[in-house]
């Protein structure tokens, strides 16, 4: 079974992703649909605890703002890591929608992104399958504190001095 | 100037730690050579043409005299001896080893100086005017403001993979741009509105580059305890819309020009309703604590004496350097002094170890043990008694940094071009010394008054071209090098973007080129015109006829 950051620990991964042109009949076990997927089933899906979306990189949180309440997993993808639109999405579906629940960070993951994730928002990490996940986990303590207001911390540094 | 806490200073290091690590996995093959690049770029690593580059950050330009001595020392040991600062008021080393950039970030965090964003699609070195808060007219001093986005842009979890560089500079003199603020991704002009209280002017989406733009006022009043929510909405934007299908589109002058400044404002203005009230706010608390730093040194009561006005009256050499290279300071009795990177022979910026040492002692001696760096590369000591003034002259003079040639024809912006950069359509340096070498009389210089002339080897526009009065772009014609001029360029308050004036040139008619563009100029003007009020007034028909006319 795959393995996942979540809540800074290394978990095994239940989750199955949907890819984005799927088309037919859903497994029963949890599974993280595309978005277009869960438009067109929403009302078909929403009686199912254990489904989830991914955003690609060009789909703004807003499409899903009305069912941030539901879903269990909200995955976004990074299809290269240079590709930081879902920096602002994590922030966006934490700070504007209120979302509570997993954040998954899913695509190009590496080692080096985590630190910046995990203060917008994202609490688990996919990390790209061919890169060593233990060593991984350190990019979530690269820095101790930091300057600016985050998803982890609202309260910037200079009103905690 | 501002001093590092506990907390900077365990940032940088902890940043020093990371890209140690980062360094090694890349050498042990864990880090592809793309993803090494990401990392390495935000940390001012690039591989050039000949060698590797690193930039370090100057933030808004200041320097202690301790600073540069560890330059100087870092460019002794492991580079070749001199160091090359830049036209965003930064420093480079040209030859490091990759391997060696760890020790070298180490030693810097040493004097509080680091590497951090200094390239890469992230928010860069905040820039500002080189005479800040030693200047008269200004509204406000801008460095503590800038030093606040310091803070808040370093390690931005939200903006660290931005579809493009992005850089910010802040002007607080209604009277003088002298940060070019026109021409930047974000532009900062601090105002007071009517009933006293202090905020900004926001411009947005200048920049140059392939597609030079002037930035539009997306807003005329932001209040200063607004200045981080109101930035995060402007960039929030554009990470969600700039374009990442297209390197060359992705700046957010593309964005602003694409949605028109009225929707693009709209936009920021709608996100910020969401973000203007939390706790990202600024406090007054902060500014002022920020403004701390920034108090004004111990200025002395200088006694009037008449000697500095019996050696201005008796040294013609330097009454023409204080009348060129020396600006008028707030507190009577001191000068600002700009020494001068521009001698001819010696690549505009560039700085030799030995030449570091002399300055950081000028700074001690006379300065209050700063500099400033100017973003046309030249070095500032803001805070000179003028009776000093001659000692300065002298010394400066001596090892070559006092050429009185300051905003004339020959302090020209140069970027390093082909000698160094792996982008460069052309060579810059050799262009800038062919025209130092032509113009080299100061007589006749004075007599053009201020002309800028920027000289860039490839459109990316390091050096500025766009917004030189004259501007010289390096280009490739089948795999040869040509150069391209333009007219009419400007990057004050009324800032412009050059216009070109025809088909490039060869490299060795350039000087003659120029001599005839200058030729125009003085048949034509008025009395006190200068050459952009002039070009300004005839148009760039005159200059054509005469560089093209056919020889007879
Ligand atoms: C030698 C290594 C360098 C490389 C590879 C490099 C690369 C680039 C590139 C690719 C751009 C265009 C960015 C864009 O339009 O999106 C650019 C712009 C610029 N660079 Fe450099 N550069 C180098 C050195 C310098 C130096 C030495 C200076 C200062 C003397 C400098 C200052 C600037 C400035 C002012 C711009 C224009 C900013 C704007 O478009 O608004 N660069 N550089
Ligand atoms: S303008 Fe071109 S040649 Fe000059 S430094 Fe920039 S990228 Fe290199």
């Amino acid at each position: 079974m795959p393995k996942l950051i979540k809540d800074s620990q290394i978990v095994e991964d239940n989750w199955l992703i949907i890819d984005a042109d799927f088309e037919g009949d859903l497994p029963e076990q949890e599974v993280i649909v595309p978005l277009a997927y869960w438009t067109e089933n929403r009302d078909a899906l929403a009686s199912r605890s254990n489904v989830g979306v991914w955003l690609d990189s060009h789909q703004e949180p807003s499409a899903i703002a009305s069912d941030v309440k539901s879903l269990p997993v909200i995955a976004i993808n990074f299809p290269k890591f240079a590709d930081g639109r879902g920096y602002s999405y994590a922030r966006l579906l934490r700070e504007r929608f209120n979302y509570e629940g997993e954040i998954r960070a899913i695509g190009d993951v590496l080692q080096d992104q985590l630190f910046y994730m995990k203060r917008c928002g994202f609490n688990a990490f996919a990390v790209r399958a061919d890169r060593d996940i233990e060593q991984a986990l350190n990019g979530l303590s690269d820095f101790s504190n930091s300057y600016q207001a985050g998803c982890d911390n609202p309260i910037p540094q200079f009103r905690r001095r | 100037m501002y001093k590092y806490d506990d907390y900077d200073r365990n940032l940088v290091l902890e940043r020093v730690k990371q890209f140690r690590g980062q360094t090694d996995r890349f050498f042990s093959g864990d880090l592809s050579e793309d993803e090494f690049l990401a990392l390495r770029l935000q940390n001012g690593l690039y591989v050039q043409r000949l060698a590797p580059m690193l930039r370090v950050a100057i933030p808004y330009g200041m320097l202690s005299s301790v600073q540069l001595r560890t330059l100087a020392d870092l460019s002794r040991t492991y580079d070749k001896g001199y160091v090359h600062f830049t036209t965003r008021q930064n420093v480079q080393f040209n030859w490091p080893q990759i391997k060696d950039v760890p020790d070298m970030l180490q030693a810097l965090s040493d004097v509080e100086m680091h590497a951090i964003q200094t390239s890469g699609n992230c928010i860069r070195n905040t820039t500002t005017d080189q005479f800040a808060g030693v200047i008269n007219d200004e509204v406000t001093d801008p460095r503590p403001y800038c030093e606040i986005i310091r803070q808040w842009s370093t390690f931005h979890p939200e903006f660290a993979y931005l579809p493009r560089k992005f850089k910010i500079a802040v002007n607080a003199c209604p009277t003088e741009d002298r940060a070019a603020i026109k021409v930047h991704d974000i532009g900062l002009e601090i105002v007071q509105n009517e009933q006293g209280e202090t905020g900004f002017r926001v411009f947005v989406g200048g920049g140059l580059g392939r597609t030079p733009l002037l930035g539009s006022a997306i807003r005329e009043f932001l209040p200063e305890k607004d200045l981080l929510t109101y930035l995060e909405a402007i960039i929030r934007v554009y990470n969600q819309h700039g374009r990442r299908d297209n390197k060359y589109k992705a700046r957010i002058k593309i964005l602003v020009k694409a949605l028109t400044p009225e929707v693009f404002a709209q936009k920021v203005e709608d996100e910020w309703q969401h973000i203007k009230d939390s706790p990202a706010q600024l406090t007054n608390e902060e500014i002022d604590r920020v403004k701390g730093f920034f108090d004004a040194p111990n200025y002395d009561t200088v006694e009037s004496t008449t000697s500095f006005e019996e050696q201005v009256a008796s040294n013609k050499a330097f009454a023409n350097w204080v009348k060129r290279n020396t600006n008028e300071h707030k507190v009577a009795g001191y000068s600002i002094v700009t020494l001068t990177l521009k001698k001819t022979g010696i690549p505009p910026g560039d700085v030799s170890d030995d030449k570091l040492e002399l300055i950081a002692d000028l700074a001690d001696q006379y300065s209050f043990g700063e500099v400033r760096i100017a973003h046309d590369q030249n070095i500032v000591l803001a805070d000179v008694k003028q009776t000093d003034l001659f000692d300065v002259w002298k010394k400066a003079q001596a090892a070559g940094f006092a050429t009185p040639n300051l905003n004339m024809l020959t302090d020209i912006i140069c970027c390093p071009g082909g000698d160094f950069c792996a982008l460069a359509n052309a060579k810059s340096i050799p262009i800038a010394e062919q025209i130092q070498t032509r113009f080299d009389n100061l007589d006749y210089l004075y007599d053009l008054g201020e002309i800028e002339l920027n000289i860039s080897g490839c459109m990316n526009a390091c050096g500025h071209h766009h917004i030189g009065n004259i501007g010289i772009l390096g280009v490739d014609k089948k795999g040869e090098e040509f150069y391209q001029v333009s007219l009419g360029g400007c990057s004050g308050l009324d800032a412009s973007i050059g216009k070109i004036l025809g088909p490039s040139f060869a490299r060795e008619q350039m000087a003659d080129i120029v001599e005839k563009i200058i030729n125009v100029y003085i048949e034509n003007r008025t009395d006190e015109e200068l050459f952009l009020d002039t070009y300004r007034r005839i148009g760039m028909t005159p200059f054509k006829e005469r560089v093209y006319a056919k020889a007879h």
